[in-house]
Order: structure tokens, then sequence, then C-alpha cells
């Protein structure tokens, strides 16, 4: 099915809706980094991978890696609105009994590639996928947060796809400017784009919440010969105006009163 | 030993197609002929430990099964969370090769002494843990590793230690321990290649005391053969475990339990290692080193003989 802009969007905006309340129910929070990264993976799922939720194992799917793991909550919305599993799966986030743990684990849920959870493991873990493909046509995503650029292992994962010229990675950073303490800028004040393109990266930027402008870079980005980073600006707590571009975002568990608000303006 | 090791890897990737091997850029003098005969299927990954497991990771997410090679302290610790996360949580087909454990790179210090591999290992769900003793078990043990399916660990000890395998019988098998030498009066239960040290001491206590000593090779840590050892050591006065490891989480731990959750008692016991709470800062060879933690024949017959 080909989606319209208008349709990207709303999807964006239900997977914000899904993450509120999934938040609000299981009172966790790590709400902030999921609703940042809501209209990338609208835009991965429902236009540039290619995956069958009728057959998650197929060999000649993508591959997507969520290795800042605790955007989960909006994954799982997103694969469930993707149909890989029913929504009523949600209900079980983060609480007594249920099936989803605050970060993906994988087998939990049918679409989750990988378990993660502690930060800079998963683009290693895309590296190793995308050697192995590296002779069909399954390109590797992997989402990092901005803050994960602060471990040591994105940055060997980093060197390795580059010294390889892997051509069918493409790493997406969440540049949503804040980290679990403090701004992003405080702990790494070097210019992403620079540091991703001197370890053999084509780096391309993009506004992580323009659909429009994410599927034609995601685009491009496949269409690469080298490794690909996409370092997307996104808005943390994106769609609830209380705590947008701020670091109590990440913290953020919506009570009574703010579910009314927010389930309307997400 | 490393060279049983290559040369059975050499066979094994010959015998199966979906065997990678990564390096942490370390196997100069012994990788080169896996590098040469399959070049699509070796990488030297770099100085980069923790990428490299991670990298096994999604390798074996796609089916590979990988070998990563690195020197045991290098291969075990600094990337200790991806192989809890990644490895062994997701139950990955990942072989951990971690050559010159214990004192085999001496005079290098303390950075490159392992003496915690084997306990930090075992504590892993879904890993198995293998430790031998002289070529044979580094031929076979390296075969059963590759050949079974999910997490395992492999340490390597530089020194090949004695040729027990001429004329002699033997099947290999994870979970399988090995008879070296028959006695009922002591047991001494050894892993790794510390096993000539093991063998040499039951020959000392032997000759002073006239008891009868057995000696246990257990290169196969996790599993373990609790049958083999409760057989041996029921009629025993004493029963110590020689290891090239720290006391802490390695065999004699693995042989207490074993004991005590079968009610064995009544026995003199001692696990003879690395003490737990020190650094070795002595300089020397491994031989130098063995003899400062007191694992050398001589100064372990006489504490095993004055304890029992």
């Amino acid at each position: 099915m080909a989606y319209s802009q208008k349709q990207l969007q709303g999807i964006g905006s239900e997977i914000r809706r899904l993450v509120v309340e999934m938040s609000h129910r299981s009172r966790s929070g790590e709400t902030g980094s999921s609703l940042s990264i809501s209209d990338i993976l609208a835009v991965l799922y429902f236009k540039t991978l290619r995956i069958n939720p009728k057959k998650p194992d197929d060999p000649k799917r993508d591959r997507f890696v969520l290795s800042k793991g605790h955007g989960a909550a909006a994954l799982y919305a997103t694969l469930a609105l993707r149909g890989f599993f029913l929504l009523k799966t949600l209900l079980g986030h983060r609480v007594d009994g249920g099936a989803l743990h605050g970060h993906p684990s994988r087998g939990a849920v049918r679409g989750v590639e990988v378990s993660t959870g502690s930060l800079g493991h998963g683009l290693s873990i895309g590296v190793g996928m995308a050697y192995a493909l590296k002779e069909t046509k399954s390109k590797v995503y992997v989402l990092v947060g901005d803050g994960e650029c602060n471990e040591g292992s994105i940055w060997e994962a980093a060197l390795s796809a580059g010294a390889l010229r892997l051509p069918n990675i493409v790493a997406i950073v969440d540049d949503n400017s804040f980290q679990g303490f403090g701004p992003t800028k405080k702990t790494n004040p070097f210019d992403l784009a620079s540091q991703w393109g001197s370890f053999g990266w084509n780096a391309l930027r993009v506004d992580g919440h323009d659909t429009k402008a994410l599927e034609k870079v995601l685009a491009k980005a496949a269409n690469a010969k080298v490794p690909t980073v996409v370092i997307a600006n996104t808005v943390a707590g994106k769609g609830v105006p209380s705590i947008e571009h701020t670091l109590k975002a990440h913290y953020f568990v919506p009570d009574d009163a703010a579910m009314k608000v927010t389930q309307k303006k997400v | 030993m490393r060279r049983d090791f290559v040369d059975q890897v050499l066979l094994e990737m010959e015998r199966d197609s979906s065997i990678v091997f990564l390096t942490g850029d370390l196997g100069f003098n012994a990788l080169e002929k896996i590098r040469e005969k399959f070049p699509e299927r070796f990488l030297n990954v770099g100085i980069a430990e923790q990428h490299m497991i991670g990298m096994a990771s999604g390798l074996a997410l796609e089916g590979k099964k990988v070998i990563a090679y690195s020197i045991a302290s290098f291969a075990t610790m600094r990337p200790y969370e991806q192989i809890r996360d990644d490895v062994c949580y997701q139950n990955l087909d990942v072989k951990i090769v971690g050559t010159g454990g214990g004192y085999n790179y001496p005079s290098h210090g303390v950075t490159h002494h392992t003496v915690e591999d084997v306990a930090i290992m075992n504590v892993l769900p879904h890993m198995q843990v293998l430790c031998p003793g002289h070529s044979w078990e580094a031929r076979e043990a390296t075969k059963a590793m590759v050949r079974h399916t999910g997490p395992a660990y492999i340490r390597l000890g530089k020194s090949p230690g004695v040729a027990y395998e001429k004329g002699r019988a033997l099947r290999f098998a994870l979970g399988r321990g090995f008879v070296m030498r028959t006695g009922k009066d002591v047991v001494l239960v050894s892993t790794g290649n510390v096993l000539d040290v093991a063998l040499a001491t039951a020959e000392l206590i032997e000759k002073k005391s006239g008891m009868s000593v057995g000696v246990l090779s257990m290169p196969s840590i996790k599993p373990f053969d609790e049958k083999l050892l409760l057989k041996h050591v029921r009629s025993a006065k004493g029963v110590f475990t020689i290891e090239e490891h720290s006391t802490t989480g390695g065999l004699g731990a693995v042989v207490a339990t074993v004991l005590a959750k079968n009610g064995i008692g009544g026995k003199t016991f001692e696990a003879f290692g690395f003490p737990p709470e020190s650094f070795l800062k002595a300089v020397g060879n491994r031989d130098y080193l063995l003899k400062q933690v007191g694992l050398e024949p001589v100064a372990l017959a006489r504490r095993i003989l004055k304890e029992i």
C-alpha cells in the first residue's frame, strides 16, 4: 500500500498517542525519546523498509535495529500498527505479567530483530548483519541516539563499517539534543556530521519530523555506495507541548490530567 | 595448544562454510593459515573487542557460526556486556576464544594475566566454558565447541602441556572429564594447562606418603562432569582442585558446589589457584609466577600432606 504524506503524518501521530498511553498505563518514563523517533519509525515501517509482517523472518527483508533501546515503546507501537501483532499486546508494556519490557527483547513479539537496551551495542550488531548480507539486496537500518554517540563502541562500529565500505548499512541518529542528565551539546560539543564523515560515512541531515524529507533522504541513503548516516533533527517529547525540547521529556510520565490534553494534541 | 586450535579450526572451516573467523588484531604467527585459506571468511576487525563481539552477534543473527579471537583478558573482560546482552541473552552461535589464559603471557604484566575469565564466563546463561589441559584436549575441545550450537568460551594455554593422548582411547564431549591417573586416597582435580603441575604433585605425594593419588582433568567446566567427580571422590580422604585461575568462581567453586550439593562431607578440601584480593606484581616467566602463588608441585604436595 502506498501511503500519502498525510497518512504517514497520521501514523506518526498515532505512534505518539500510543506511546503516551503506554507510559501512562505503566507509570514509566523514557517517553520523550520514544516520541522523538515517532515520525522516523512511521516513514521507515510504512515506506522505506522492505518487510512483510506476515513473514517476519523472510531472509530477503530489510533489517531494523533500535540501538537506542529506550525508544522501545515507539517501536512496539509501530510494529503493532504495521500488523506484526495485535494492538492489545501493547497493554502488556512494562506491567506485571506483560509481554513487553521497557527495552526491545528479541522473541518477545514478532518483528523485534535484536535485543537492545544497553547503549552502544546496536551499531556493531548492524555491521555484523550488513557484512553477512553484503551480497544480497537487504539493507540494515540502525537507529542510534545522539547521546548514545558518547559510547566508544559506536565509534568502533563506525570505523569498522567505514573501513569495510559497507554499502548496505544506514545509521539514523535521533538528534533530539538531550541525553539522560543534560543537553547533548555539553558532552559532545562537536559536529556529529563531521565526526561520522571522518569515519568514512556519507552524512546527511534531515528534519526528523518532516515525513516527506525523511522518505527522500532514506531513499538516498539506501542507494549509497558507502555507509550512510542520516542525522535527524528531532524534538524530545514531540507532541506533548509542556515537555517539548526539555530534559524532563525523557522522564515524563503523563498523569490523568496530562492524558486529557495529550490525547488530543499528539 | 594454539597450534592445535588453529589446525582444528582449519578442518572445521573446511567442513562448515557458515563459519566466520574474527580477530581483534591478534594472531601473528598463528592465524595466517586461516587467513590465507579462507580470506572471505576471515576478518581482522581491528583492536576493538566490543565491536568484535557485537559484530559476531550480528553475523550469528544472520545464520553464521562465528569464532571471535583475542587474548583471554581482552576477549572476555573488555566486551563482557556484549557477551552477556548480545551473545548470551540472544543465545547466539558465537565462540569466544581467549588465548593465553592464566599466566601464559607472564612477563607482560597484570593486564595480560587472566585469572578471572572462567568465573565471569561461568556465570552467564547458555555459555559453555572450556579450558583444555593439553594438546589433545585443545583439539577436541575446539571441535566440540565449534560443532555445538550456541555461545561458548574456550581458554587456551600458550604452552603445550604434555602429550597425553598417545595410546589412549579417549572420546571427548562437552561436559566430560578424564581420569589422567588413578588413585583412591587423594584426588586432585585440575583444569587447563596446569595439568602437568597436578600430575607432578600427585607423584610427589605418592612418593612421600605412600597414599594413592588420582588426577582428573576437567577441560569442560560448564557443563561439568559431576558423575566422574563423584565416582572418584567417594572413597578419598581429600579432594583438592588446582587451576591457573582465581580460587573464586572457577574450578574450585564448581567442585565445592558439587560436593556440597551431593552431601559429600568429611573430606579435606582445598582450592588451589590464584589468591583472590590481590594482583600478582611479580615479574618473571610462567613457572616463576606459578611458584609465587604456590602452584608448583613441591609446595602443593607439602600443603596437601599437611592438610590431610
